[in-house]
């Protein structure tokens, strides 16, 4: 990573639908050459600043600048140095994977001189030669995935943004997919902005953002946000779980947190803090475990709700949406 | 560069929507099938009631030019409607993400459609002979550049309708609801000069009228010359007691497409 140039400066970046601000006053830089890690809950406004960024959606108020070009003023030069994997696909599925390739080739005014050899290799890459003829349509979830991103990357974007690229991939498929995304960064020399709901994929990332309500309230990399929590986490069930946060909180000076039954705090050193407890822990305990903390010990913590339970939240998420 | 993006976005959006078009075998079908299925139907049932209505033209000649219009009509409005699928499926996204001119995209839109349009006319023409209606190079040459104007000018309500529409079956519905009048207030299915004044008026609001009666003219001519010694156009739009020439219908199709196609662009660029 090179840590001297900065390939996105967001400065107060802010949009308003009607009376929800959807992103509020946002400022970060990213540097050339990192994996960069946009998490945060479902509402949170991270599809709306990669809108922004991409040029689809207009800033209300602040400014930012992709690969050295203003987003608002200069649109086209910023479209001609990025690159884009939406969470939904972006193909036409009556045309063939070649024809969508070939489309994006024209429509950014790929040289011809390196379209045929582009085209060639991005393919090859994927893994879809064999398949180039056939339809969209025919394609599974994985290989649009897939052809999205050889198609994002036809124009040689400096920046590659990635919305959820893995949502809805098996486990295998999801591996592939990052074994491309390293395999690009070597080849490409390439910036890559992502937004993930699996928190083991961001341990890919150099450096993780965290946005909850429009604001970015982390930014760091995923060893010093993990060390940020102090230590290590333990997780707990208790028979009367109001009684046992009250103890925690009075007792041991914790600030525990509740999720669906299950106490969650950390502590400097999990293995002598267990034994203490069990000696003098006044209510009935069902289960206990400690674990060193990973991003979603980070992420409960941030945002006070677990990153996995935003995909069946409904109510959750219809709450957070409507203006309070 | 402005120049630039304008002329590729014209170029790679009408390049796909031709591909999508002679891939979509079932379109290319349904595109004829209604048109035709009014000759049949129609010309079948009101062929022998009806009669000649000038002298060397039947109601199926009559119609035969008026569906070739339709014809064109209905696959303009299909050009808004692929931008409908296209904001439903996420094509859209791709399209307005790459360094294009929206202007451009909206142009393409109506140069991909015109091209198709021209394509259908030419094919309908190999109904003439089987109608009676008489063609020559010289109709075919001028047949082009009208259909042309036509089609460019109903994209533009095509597009201008879709340019903010979110579902294909919204579209779909308000297609319905302005494609009928649109039709049936034409002439189409018959002459306008011969029918109530409040159906005269509305119909000479209609811009498909003035494409209505030119391709007819085109089409007719032959056949009103040769069978009758009056050069006057029997089935001619008046407008305050002036006959439209072929011209002049061009020139009120092209005003009213500019007009449309500004107002498509406007609305096309301003969404987010």
């Amino acid at each position: 990573m090179d840590n001297g140039t900065k390939i996105i400066e967001i400065q107060d970046l802010t949009r308003k639908f009607r009376q929800l601000t959807a992103v509020d006053s946002v400022s970060f830089d990213v540097y050339k050459g990192e994996i960069f890690g946009f998490l945060g809950p479902n509402g949170a406004g991270k599809t709306t600043t990669i809108n922004m960024l991409c040029t689809l959606l207009k800033p209300t108020s602040g400014q930012a600048t992709v690969g050295g070009y203003d987003i608002q003023k200069q649109r086209r030069q910023v479209q001609q140095v990025i690159g884009l994997v939406f969470q939904d696909p972006t193909l036409d599925d009556y045309l063939s994977a070649e024809q969508n390739l070939r489309f994006h080739a024209y429509a950014y005014g790929v040289p011809r001189s390196v379209r045929e050899e582009r085209l060639t290799q991005l393919v090859e890459l994927v893994g879809l030669s064999d398949r180039l003829k056939g339809k969209v349509s025919t394609y599974s979830g994985g290989m649009k995935r897939r052809l999205e991103i050889a198609r994002g990357l036809l124009h040689h974007p400096q920046i590659l943004f990635l919305d959820e690229p893995t949502l809805g991939l098996d486990p295998q498929t999801r591996f592939h997919v990052w074994e491309y995304i390293h395999a690009l960064r070597k080849q490409e020399e390439l910036t890559i902005f992502m937004t993930t709901h699996y928190m083991d994929e961001a341990e890919n990332c150099d450096r993780i953002a965290v946005i909850d309500q429009g604001k970015i309230v982390a930014l760091d990399t995923p060893d010093n946000l993990k060390d940020s929590l102090g230590g290590d986490v333990v997780m707990l069930e208790a028979e009367d779980s109001q009684k046992a946060m009250l103890e925690l909180e009075e007792k041991y000076n914790l600030s525990p947190q509740i999720q669906e039954q299950t106490i969650t705090f950390s502590v400097p050193h999990g293995e002598t803090f267990l034994p203490e407890l069990m000696r003098g822990f006044q209510s009935k305990l069902v289960s206990i475990s400690v674990h060193r903390p990973t991003l979603d010990d980070v992420f409960l913590k941030l945002t006070g709700r677990a990153i996995r339970e935003q995909e069946a939240g409904a109510w959750e998420q219809f709450r957070r949406i409507m203006p309070h | 560069m402005a120049m630039e993006t304008v002329l590729r976005a014209v170029w790679v959006i009408a390049y796909r929507d031709l591909l999508r078009f002679v891939q979509d075998r079932p379109r290319l079908i349904g595109s004829f099938a209604m048109p035709l299925l009014f000759l049949i139907i129609f010309g079948a049932g009101f062929n022998r009631v009806i009669g000649a209505l000038a002298p060397g033209v039947d109601f199926v000649q009559f119609m035969y030019p008026g569906i070739v219009a339709m014809t064109v009509l209905m696959s303009s409005l299909m050009s808004g409607l692929s931008i409908v699928w296209d904001r439903e499926f996420g094509f859209l996204r791709e399209v307005l993400v790459a360094p294009l001119s929206r202007t451009g995209i909206v142009l393409g839109k109506a140069a991909g459609n015109a091209v198709i349009a021209i394509g259908q006319g030419i094919v309908m023409l190999a109904l003439a002979p089987i109608i009676g209606v008489q063609l020559d190079f010289m109709l075919v040459l001028k047949l082009i550049p009208l259909l042309f104007i036509v089609s460019v000018s109903l994209s533009g309500l095509g597009i201008l309708m879709a340019s903010r529409m979110r579902s294909q079956q919204g579209f779909q519905m308000l297609m319905q609801v302005i494609i009928t009048p649109l039709i049936f207030l034409s002439g189409v299915f018959f002459p306008i000069n011969n029918v109530p004044v409040w159906l005269e008026v509305i119909s000479k609001f209609n811009p498909l009228t003035y494409g209505v009666d030119a391709i007819r003219q085109v089409f007719l001519s032959g056949n009103l010359s040769s069978a009758s010694g009056d050069p006057s156009y029997a089935f001619g739009v008046t407008v305050f007691g002036h006959t439209m020439s072929i011209i002049e219908d061009a020139i009120v199709m092209a005003i009213l497409g500019i007009i449309l196609l500004s107002l498509a662009i406007w609305s096309f660029s301003k969404q987010e």
